[in-house]
């Protein structure tokens, strides 16, 4: 029981950063902006909040306000993000370039940055940030006591969780009040159809596509904090392709928020079983063939792949998405 | 006070390479219903542009109740109680109705959408001006007719005075066009002012009160329309009087060019077949007609002609040899050339230039090739000899992006390439849809001479003036069936309108008369 706490607390760590990067390209591609930067913005939001944990710590101050250094580097994490998508917002929008490409930019550029930023703050060859370790929120902080063998329920809650998590349920339910009862939701929805009509009804696309576009950065850094945090190992330049996992679970997710949320705990459940597939009784082992503990490490990107196959034709994207929208053409 | 709720004075606009308005001047008067009329490219749609506040003129005035107003974008036009209902719907599909009203000026409340509101408004002038529009269906799920209708209710729910149609009835069926002329003698009547673009004559007769009549971006005239009659207006838009009955020679008919023997073709709307079992000839030097209300198998019937589709089952030979199963290059090699129905999704690449749309059936010919390499000077002359043979306009001749050119000059480009490959068979969908009449004099002309020159034609048409006028034979279809044939020297509108509806049939097999 206590392996089944486990998994399904490792699932939801997991699934988080999927969840908040996925959401994030659903704001973009709402609007009509393809957003496959989301892997490089994780990198830049990653790397400042894990930046800004490391400083707390190092002056001392981070440990005994550990959720408010936790909050901060949340908001650190998204406003990096934020300003660096906004250079996707100026190619893709105000210039018109192509986004695909654009956003290719962004992501070769984040890694090589975040790895010349991390030397320059620690030192040469210091590639990894460690993040420190008062961040996750315990038993403690709620006034309970850390016990020896703890139930299934504690297990399950307690093991992983940090602040992103509660912040990432939070923005779920925004995102879905918001894309579907307001009026900036409805407006966001519309640029991303038919820009043509948004326009003719007095609606700002080339302003709308930018608030697309900066909460998608936004959300994204925020996601690359809380990847950086499932990972565990702290942050290494890198967010081992979880920008373009985010995008399949978006496609898989139909660019609906809640559908998005089944998604991200379906392609989180398939890493956790490949990363616990040794202490899952029932799996079989493939022990003759060499490597074979790589086997269930594949599982993910295969079901990924094999996913899109089967429900990418089937979904439903936003009708004017990648297309730049230029007043002029009829 | 002045007597005119709207004054465009002395309007310029000009595109790169055309004068698309040249001092023009249009007043419109409360409560009217005003025509503007004139050709494909003579500058309607650029004015009402204006007017509306998407385009800005380099000259000229707008007056608002005999101020002085400034229009820069859709917002101001709005607030000065202008709408418009634009040619090509400016609806987002998978939104509702009722999203697709508010759009834009939705009732909120702490920016949260009051949807309750909204739709009883809706309703309410739905019921008011007898639209009976569902506010909660959604946009894809509803006819062009209902979609209009709901642009009109979006002009409504603004409360806007001054109501622009842009071509309102070129995608509707007749039965729509009926009902769209009754709302806009309903909206009349509540006191609206309606400018209504067009270039069909007998609507503006039918509906309008007065007429302005532009031509080549010059303002011909104003009119009264109980002082005038078709033959002047057709006059004042072309410039020179117009042969509105389509003239053309007895039939004398050759063999036979396209058989089509017990052709069956599934539907991707239902699990029904959409064409059932369906048998008929179009011979040398005739005009076959096949007429029937839109939806009813014409499309289906056409892309297992045209290799669009597979057919289930069935035959079909162009002059005895068997096409059935070859690819569409095949078949317009052996001689068959297609006018297309939606000449944006299947007759022209909308982002290449003119001249690469003409050569898209041919390029491949030795002549327009070089090491292998595509000879442009062969491409760009082939390109201005057809410009100039079919009097294709367009701002920067061969090199012109299809998408800019307007709705004619695009049909022209398709016919110009379509026969310019010397076709066995000419089959033509709805091909003068959305043009005006001197657009439509042309092609009717075009199709007359391919038959006078002894090839098959095939006309699929929803009009029943033109099933009439042009054709030699007609068959009617309904429901995948062919449900009667006719000479149409001997039958009447109205007998082919009930076939049409499926209130009559009389089974055709094998077709051949």
């Amino acid at each position: 029981m206590i392996i089944l706490a486990d998994i399904i607390s490792a699932t939801i760590i997991f699934a988080i950063p999927l969840l908040l990067v996925a959401l994030g390209g659903m704001y973009s591609e709402r609007s009509g902006t393809i957003n496959i930067a989301l892997e490089g913005i994780m990198i830049i939001g990653a790397l400042f909040s894990s930046l800004f944990l490391n400083y707390a710590e190092k002056s001392g101050w981070g440990a005994s306000h550990a959720q408010l250094a936790m909050l901060l580097a949340i908001l650190v994490g998204g406003v990096t993000g934020l300003i660096y998508s906004l250079l996707l917002a100026l190619a893709s929008v105000s210039l018109k370039a192509d986004q695909t490409i654009g956003g290719t930019a962004l992501n070769l550029f984040a890694p090589a940055f975040a790895i010349v930023l991390s030397w320059a703050v620690q030192g040469q060859g210091q590639t990894t940030i460690y993040i420190p370790t008062w961040i996750k929120i315990t038993q403690a902080n709620f006034g309970l006591t850390i016990s020896e063998n703890p139930g299934f329920w504690e297990a399950m809650i307690f093991k992983n969780l940090y602040l992103t998590t509660p912040v990432a349920i939070v923005i779920l339910a925004l995102t879905i009040f918001l894309i579907y009862q307001t009026r900036f939701g409805l407006r966001l929805r519309a640029c991303g159809e038919h820009p043509q009509a948004a326009d003719s009804v007095g609606i700002n696309v080339y302003k709308l596509r930018y608030i697309g576009v900066a909460i998608s950065g936004f959300l994204a850094g925020i996601g690359g904090l809380a990847f950086t945090i499932a990972a565990g190992s702290g942050f290494q330049s890198t967010v081992a392709g979880y920008g373009f996992f985010a995008l399949a679970v978006m496609i898989f997710g139909n660019w609906n928020p809640i559908r998005i949320f089944g998604a991200a705990l379906f392609f989180a459940l398939f890493k956790v079983i490949g990363s616990y597939s040794g202490s899952i009784p029932f799996l079989p082992s493939f022990s003759g063939i060499k490597y074979s503990q790589y086997l269930y490490q594949m599982l993910p990107y295969i079901v990924t792949m094999i996913i899109l196959v089967f429900t990418s034709k089937k979904s439903r994207a936003p009708k004017a998405e990648g297309i730049p929208y230029d007043k002029g053409s009829r | 006070m002045s007597d005119f709720i709207i004054e465009m004075l002395q309007i310029t606009k000009e595109f790169p390479g055309i004068k698309a308005n040249d001092n023009i001047t249009l007043q419109l008067k409360k409560g009217e219903v005003h025509a503007l009329l004139g050709e494909n490219g003579a500058g309607k749609s650029t004015l009402m542009s204006i007017l509306f506040g998407l385009y800005q003129a380099e000259h000229g005035e707008i007056h608002k109740n005999g101020q002085k107003v400034l229009i820069n974008n859709p917002n101001d036009a709005n607030a000065l109680n202008i709408g418009m209902v634009h040619q090509h719907f400016k609806l987002v599909e998978v939104f509702s109705v009722l999203e697709n009203i508010i759009l834009g000026v939705e009732p909120t409340k702490y920016s949260v959408l009051k949807r309750n509101e909204a739709r009883q408004k809706i309703v309410q002038l739905s019921q008011q001006y007898k639209l009976s529009v569902e506010p909660d269906a959604l946009i894809e799920d509803i006819s062009v007719g209902m979609q209009q209708r709901v642009e009109i209710l979006k002009m409504l729910y603004r409360d806007n005075e001054i109501l622009i149609f842009d071509e309102p009835t070129a995608v509707l069926t007749p039965q729509e066009i009926k009902e769209l002329m009754a709302i806009i003698r309903g909206l009349k009547a509540e006191g609206k002012s309606i400018l209504f673009i067009t270039h069909k004559l007998n609507e503006i007769m039918e509906v309008a009160d007065r007429c302005t009549v532009l031509r080549k971006g010059q303002c011909i005239g104003t009119v009264d329309i109980d002082q005038t009659s078709v033959e002047e207006l057709s006059r004042m838009m072309v410039g020179r009087p117009v042969q509105l009955i389509v003239d053309k020679a007895d039939l004398i008919p050759g063999e036979i060019v396209l058989a089509v023997e017990h052709l069956t073709v599934a539907s991707k709307l239902h699990k029904n077949n959409a064409v059932k079992d369906v048998s008929f000839n179009v011979r040398a030097g005739e005009i076959v007609c096949l007429a029937g209300i839109e939806g009813n198998g014409q499309s289906e019937l056409i892309y297992a002609l045209t290799g669009i589709e597979k057919p289930v089952s069935g035959r079909l030979t162009l002059k005895g040899h068997d096409l059935t199963k070859s690819s569409i290059r095949d078949r317009s090699k052996a001689g068959i050339s297609h006018i297309p129905e939606d000449r944006h999704k299947f007759g022209l690449v909308l982002d290449y230039s003119l001249a690469e749309n003409l050569v898209l059936q041919r390029y491949w010919e030795p002549r327009f090739h070089q090491n292998g390499l595509i000879n442009r000077e062969a491409v760009n002359q082939y390109a201005d000899n057809l410009i100039s043979k079919y009097d294709i306009r367009s701002g920067q001749g061969a090199q012109t992006i299809v998408r800019s050119m307007s709705g004619g000059n695009q049909q022209k480009a398709i016919v110009a390439r379509e026969i310019d490959k010397n076709p066995e068979l000419l089959i033509a969908i709805q091909p003068t849809r959305g043009l005006d009449i001197g657009a439509i004099e042309y092609i009717h002309t075009q199709l007359v001479a391919q038959r006078d020159s002894g090839k098959g034609v095939l006309l699929v048409s929803l009009e029943l003036d033109e099933v009439m006028n042009v054709s030699d034979r007609i068959l009617v279809i309904y429901e995948g069936n062919i449900v009667g044939e006719f000479d149409p020297k001997e039958t009447t509108v109205e007998q082919l309108g009930l076939y049409m509806a499926g209130a009559r049939r009389n089974d055709v097999k094998g077709g051949q008369v």
